[in-house]
């Protein structure tokens, strides 16, 4: 279920790494957790940021989760068509619910995220 | 199910639907001391449903509280504010617990089952403190149980639902008024009918025993399958409250708000004798108070929360007390106390959400109405 490609943090979000540029999402468990997205709200491109920083958050009808980078680095790109259709981001969170895309400077960082094998352990163990 | 005054302490109650809740696929959380179901699927399609066909809600977890005996009828009218010399068998009222400085225990439903015969219907979260305050208020030739275990309560909601019903009742529904109810038979089970809810849609609220509860459950969503029927969590509930207006305590009612306050002044009545909160409730409708419920659009992205400030030139004024998605109006609203003196409809309103603050205006309440 969770794509063997991506590596995973603790705050249920999702990172593909294409050399030092690294795509963010939200996982599917943490979009099934929130409930129907209504808003989400992201950076601007070209702001920077240190890992663990809240960069953008996410409303459901019901709650709201903050974005926290796990990676330091800057915006290059957000993902602007959920401004439209936040409800991509439940349909499609793999995919074409990604949020941002971030130039990483430390990636030293990605020592410290899961791999899909111990995400998935931690969702089991969560739920 | 256990005792529910022990719900603070122990793990969370299941209601007699548990089961079923799982095989229709709830997504389960603990609310109020209680495993209830908060969405089945998406939570705004149930939503639609229910404003569209009908919607199917377990809400066992509310507390039934029997009054009864030849003094009935004076404690109860010393204990809330609402006239309950106008009911009659069949009628029930909106009215509350009160504090002797006016606010809210709880809101409730009193529903004359017979002559010197009450049933006193409580929110879940308050069950045990609303039936410790009963007994503790002087109540002379009258019993007072706590009967909570022995009620299932579903509540069939929305335009279809009389036509859903119509198929499992000889109960007249179509001359069941709102606020009357009647002691039928559903599939050939006791069943109490109230022509009440909480979605400002017309419906029925079912007060069965538990266990004919799953059966009821089940017949009712097959029977219903064709017309729409959804089977509908709390997630849907409190969005569809909150668009008809409907106060939740917690929220817009608790312990430090009065009927005044939060616009249910319908519900207090002074042509009748002393009640609990009576003089401070006088004294409000004489002066009037300084804080009102009023109802807000947020203007822009993003959706207020319980908690949120009401900003005037950085000064925090009042508190947003509920605040959500709405999905027929596809817009943010919710509710907030704010000084009388600012509560004009159509007046704007900033409102601190987080690190942003957002535009909103204050509207008129409900935000919702069947047509």
């Amino acid at each position: 279920m969770y794509p063997s490609e991506y590596l995973y943090s603790k705050e249920h979000e999702w990172i593909l790494v294409e050399g030092d540029t690294c795509t963010l999402g939200i996982t599917s468990y943490a979009q099934s957790e929130l409930g129907e997205v209504v808003f989400v709200e992201l950076p601007e491109v070209g702001a920077s940021f240190n890992s663990e920083d809240e960069i953008g958050s996410i409303e459901s009808v019901k709650a709201v989760a903050e974005i926290y980078t796990p990676l330091s680095g800057e915006i290059v790109e957000v993902n602007s068509d959920l401004e439209d259709a936040p409800e991509v981001v439940n349909d499609d969170p793999h995919i074409e619910g990604w949020l941002v895309k971030i130039k990483m400077t430390d990636p030293s960082q990605l020592e410290d995220l899961m791999d899909a094998e111990a995400y998935q352990e931690m969702v089991d163990e969560a739920s | 199910m256990s005792d529910s005054t022990a719900v603070e302490e122990t793990a969370p109650q299941r209601t007699p639907l548990y089961e079923c809740h799982l095989e229709a696929g709830a997504k389960m959380v603990e609310f109020a001391g209680w495993e209830m179901p908060v969405r089945y699927g998406s939570e705004i399609d149930e939503h639609h449903a229910v404003r569209r066909a009908a919607g199917l809600f377990d809400v066992s977890h509310m507390g039934e509280i029997r009054v009864h005996g030849g003094g009935a009828l004076d404690y109860l009218q010393r204990l809330t504010p609402n006239n309950v010399a106008k009911l009659q068998p069949g009628r029930a009222q909106y009215s509350a617990l009160l504090t002797e400085r006016g606010t809210y225990i709880d809101d409730l439903l009193v529903y004359q089952m017979a002559k010197d015969d009450y049933l006193v219907v409580v929110n879940a979260s308050n069950i045990a403190t609303d039936y410790a305050h009963m007994l503790s208020v002087p109540h002379p030739d009258c019993q007072i149980d706590n009967h909570s275990d022995r009620y299932a309560l579903l509540a069939l909601q929305g335009p279809k639902s009389l036509e859903i019903l119509k198929r499992h009742t000889s109960t007249d529904l179509e001359n069941l008024r709102y606020y009357h109810f009647e002691n039928g038979q559903i599939d050939g089970k006791s069943c109490i009918i109230s022509r009440t809810g909480y979605t400002g849609e017309i419906g029925m609220e079912l007060y069965i025993s538990p266990e004919d509860a799953p059966h009821l459950w089940r017949t009712l969503l097959a029977s219903g399958a064709d017309d729409g029927l959804l089977p509908a969590g709390l997630g849907a509930r409190d969005t569809l409250r909150l668009e008809a207006g409907m106060s939740l305590y917690g929220h817009e009612i608790d312990d430090t708000t009065t009927p005044f306050e939060a616009g249910l002044q319908w519900t207090v009545k002074f042509a009748k004798g002393d009640y609990l909160g009576r003089s401070v409730l006088e004294e409000q409708k004489e002066n009037g108070v300084d804080r009102q419920l009023i109802g807000f659009e947020i203007e822009g992205r993003g959706i207020a929360r319980q908690g949120h400030r009401i900003l005037v030139d950085d000064e925090s004024v009042g508190q947003v007390t509920s605040g959500t998605w709405s999905p027929t109006l596809e817009k943010a609203i919710g509710t907030a106390y704010v000084p009388t003196a600012m509560a004009t409809e159509g007046d704007p309103l900033t409102i601190e959400v987080r690190k942003r603050r957002l535009p909103a205006r204050i509207v008129a309440m409900p935000f919702y109405k069947r047509d």
